[in-house]
């Protein structure tokens, strides 16, 4: 789920025609020093932080003017409020309270349709005012194709108690409010409290929403650089990843790191799940085996064998983890062959020194984890694959035992792999990437596997020398579906002078800048 | 018997020209599933598998229908207009396949699907099987191992994971137990059918004789099931796992979820509810397929 901050939330409400408080976003103490300077009376600063309680960790502070302003921005600036750091203050003028209300928009999965909640008392600790007062709080199922009517609304508003001008102007709100959620297709939204001022106005004081993930490549207006449902900004790690998700739409990719440092031989290890509920049971096997997660990770869907190197890629990026396990839920419908070429080919370029498990049952695992045993030997890691008789617990056991007696001083680095290949190499260009042939070498290879190994059927030999058989701009589309097959067969049985390059945007300066 | 999908029901395929939709009506006809039909825009006239396609779904049901069933393979973001195009033609059950099916796309689905008495399965489904007369999606992935992993039986299984939909009816399988139906509901917040929807037709499913349910944290449907189990409204015996006992939960941003949920949704209260009323919970994935056989054998 896609949050958005405060001040984010109260531009589109007040695009939505409703009052927000007078105010600024700031970056500095000078900034917001400024803003309360030109409100000119008492303001409030607040942190901008995805997270509820920002009050109670003193991200919130009334200032009287502008001097106490600079003082409360430079404090909460920099602030960690439940690991986020904060990074924006918002300066807001002081809204003379007279009554505080709650309004709120959820998705119902029971009834399948938005649900609106009123409650005439708001303010902090509504959860609790809800439980203690249920029948103060009134919710409204929505026709999704009609919307929120102005009748409704003030039902709503009359089972609150809501009466005379004020039912009619909140009820002007709540029509607003539920058009601005559809609009931005939120998941949730609220605003808590919404204030009636002793000057009679309805204004917004605080709000929270949160965009659908799914809904988030529709409405690029609102600048979500990752639609996932994370609780603090993005690290630079998975910003790379999110990229590569982005922008190959075979199967899905998720990364998120656990821990960002730690030292070296301390229990972590990266962590490459296949589908949601064989990840979390295979995280479950790990940590019962006393290890330590790095990141959470899960390829599925039938992901594209590119797109598991590049994961296996950012997972082997983190530094000092002690091993690397691989585990989803052990009889996947798709071909596992496919992931298997993607994780060796990660291995082998990132040169793997650690112990890996790999519990890759499914579809084809015989050749799975036959590509993952043959194409590692010269590794100076380990690999061991499994199938789906073996359960997680079994692997992470296995695991445990590898890295218990691993010599982490080996160093070695695998017989030279392949040449660099010239821009000048016979290349042409794959959906993600650019598989280069040197074809110079092809002409003393006996074995020409890599023709064969084709099964998209897409390569032919043209004197001996493999090459495209179709057109450039049908390879690009996805015609080569980049299964990795010719490379590693190349490799093996060729002469390796293929080489799928598959770039990933952002890794090194990632990397760079941790270091 | 079976519930939802059995060899007899006409099915067409929406997206079979695809990357996904060419294999998996593959895997579908060969598996023994009465595909009539495919569907692609533009593409009428060609074959595919030997299924013919057409460019509508009202064009495929006057030509090859009635159709009972369409599998959906369509990008999320078209999702909509083609799961919209079977109801109105008069499919009475879409698979939907895809998963990041915006929310309010599923939620305008659900409501015209309710106004014209459809059900749909999805979003986000590896689908279902019947073992030994059809499969719908992309369950088992190929026909050689769909007939590997699964046999008929009496067990009918719904899961919130496609991985582990396979996984409990494989490892059951090795046990000896087979199943009647085996069914995927969907990884996704809102689902067209869920498992309390699920157990209420294998209720009504006279070979049925006991459910398996993986549930997860989050949604509410394994209370729901808890709920239909105290007002006697499903009576078999259940198994239940639930995943997610060691995920980290996540710091809570608003209070609507609160307010309307109270409680529910957490790994405690579902495993609590679900003993409350009677269900077989089990805290070792690895033991489903014992405490499954134990339950049989003393019915």
């Amino acid at each position: 789920m896609a949050k958005l901050y405060e001040y984010q939330g109260k531009g589109l409400l007040q695009k939505g025609g409703i009052s927000i408080p007078k105010g600024g976003i700031a970056k500095t103490k000078e900034e917001a020093k400024k803003i309360a300077e030109e409100i000119g009376g008492p303001v409030f600063v607040k942190a901008q932080a995805w997270v509820t309680g920002r009050t109670e960790a003193g991200g919130v502070k009334c200032a009287r003017n502008p001097t106490e302003t600079e003082k409360g921005a430079e404090e909460i600036l920099g602030m960690d409020i439940k690991g986020f750091a904060v990074r924006e203050v918002l300066v807001e003028e002081k809204l003379d309270i007279d009554r505080e209300f709650y309004i709120g928009m959820i998705i119902d999965d029971i009834a399948r349709r938005p649900t609106l909640i009123f409650s005439p008392v708001g303010g902090t600790g509504i959860e609790k005012i809800a439980r203690k007062h249920p029948k103060q709080v009134v919710t409204f199922p929505i026709d999704i194709t009609t919307g929120l009517r102005s009748y409704e609304a003030r039902n709503i508003l009359r089972k609150g108690e809501i009466r005379g001008d004020l039912q009619r102007g909140l009820s002007d709100l709540l029509v607003k409010f539920y058009r601005v959620s559809r609009k931005y297709e939120a998941r949730s939204a609220e605003i808590n409290p919404l204030v009636l001022t002793k000057q009679g106005g309805i204004v917004a004081a605080d709000s929270h929403i949160v965009i659908d993930d799914y809904a988030v490549f529709r409405h690029p207006e609102l600048g979500i650089e990752i639609a996932r449902e994370f609780d603090r900004p993005a690290t630079p790690l998975e910003k790379v990843a999110y990229q590569v998700e982005a922008k190959d739409h075979r199967g899905t990719f998720y990364f998120f790191q656990m821990e960002g440092e730690f030292e070296a031989r301390s229990g972590y290890v990266g962590f490459h799940g296949a589908g949601g509920g064989g990840s979390m049971m295979s995280m479950d096997a790990l940590l019962s085996q006393g290890f330590k997660m790095a990141n959470y990770c899960d390829t599925s869907g039938n992901p594209s064998a590119s797109k598991v190197y590049r994961a296996a890629k950012i997972i082997l990026s983190q530094r000092n983890i002690d091993g690397y396990f691989a585990s989803g839920s052990g009889v996947a419908s798709q071909e596992q062959f496919h992931s298997a070429r993607g994780l060796v080919k990660a291995f082998r370029e990132a040169t793997l020194s650690i112990p890996a498990v790999i519990r890759i049952g499914g579809n084809s695992e015989e050749l799975a984890m036959e590509i993952l045993h043959d194409h590692t030997k010269d590794l100076p890691g380990t690999v061991e694959a499994y199938g789906r008789d073996t359960s997680a617990v079994f692997c992470a056991r296995r695991l445990q035992e590898l890295v218990e007696h691993w010599d982490y001083g080996r160093k070695g680095s695998p017989k030279e792999i392949r040449g660099k290949p010239k821009p000048s190499s016979y290349h042409f260009q794959t959906l993600t990437g650019t598989l280069y042939v040197r074809q110079e070498e092809c002409e003393i290879c006996t074995d020409k596997p890599c023709v064969s190994s084709c099964t998209a059927g897409i390569l032919k030999f043209d004197g001996g020398k493999p090459i495209l058989s179709i057109t450039p701009e049908e390879a690009k589309r996805g015609r080569c579906t980049e299964c990795l097959a010719c490379e590693l067969a190349c490799e093996f049985h060729g002469n390796k002078a293929i080489l799928i390059d598959l770039p990933i945007p952002g890794l090194k300066e990632a990397m760079r800048m941790r270091a | 018997m079976s519930i939802l999908i059995d060899e007899k029901m006409r099915v067409v395929i929406q997206g079979i020209t695809g990357r996904e939709g060419t294999v998996r009506s593959k895997l579908m006809k060969e598996y023994g599933t009465n595909v009539v039909a495919g569907v692609t825009p533009g593409r009428r006239g060609e074959v595919v598998h030997g299924i013919p396609v057409y460019d509508t779904v009202e064009e495929a049901n006057e030509r090859e229908g009635p159709l009972d069933v369409s599998v959906i393979f369509i990008p999320a973001a078209l999702v909509k207009e083609a799961a919209l195009e079977a109801i109105a033609a008069g499919v009475k059950l879409l698979v939907i396949i895809p998963d990041r099916v915006p929310l309010f796309d599923v939620l305008e689905i659900a409501k015209i699907a309710k106004e014209k008495g459809a059900r749909f399965v999805g979003p986000n489904t590896l689908g279902l099987i019947s073992p030994g007369k059809a499969v719908l999606g992309m369950i088992g992935g190929r026909v050689e191992s769909a007939r590997d992993w699964f046999k008929p039986g009496m067990v009918g299984v719904t899961s919130r994971s496609g991985g582990i939909t396979s996984a409990i009816s494989y490892y059951l399988g090795r046990a000896g137990v087979g199943q009647s139906t085996i069914i995927h509901v969907g990884g996704d917040a809102v689902i067209g059918t869920s498992h309390p929807d699920v157990v209420q037709l294998f209720e009504e499913d006279e070979d049925t004789k006991a459910v398996v349910m993986f549930g997860e944290i989050g949604t509410s449907q394994e209370e729901g099931v808890a709920n239909l189990m105290e007002k006697g409204e499903f009576t078999k015996p259940l198994i239940a796992f639930i995943g997610g006992a060691a995920a980290k939960s996540g710091t809570r941003f608003s209070h609507a979820g609160a307010i309307i949920e109270g409680g529910r949704g957490t790994h405690g209260e579902k495993v609590r509810r679900l003993r409350e009323v009677g269900a077989h919970v089990v805290e070792d994935f690895n033991e489903i397929p014992k405490v499954t056989m134990d339950v049989l054998n003393n019915l």
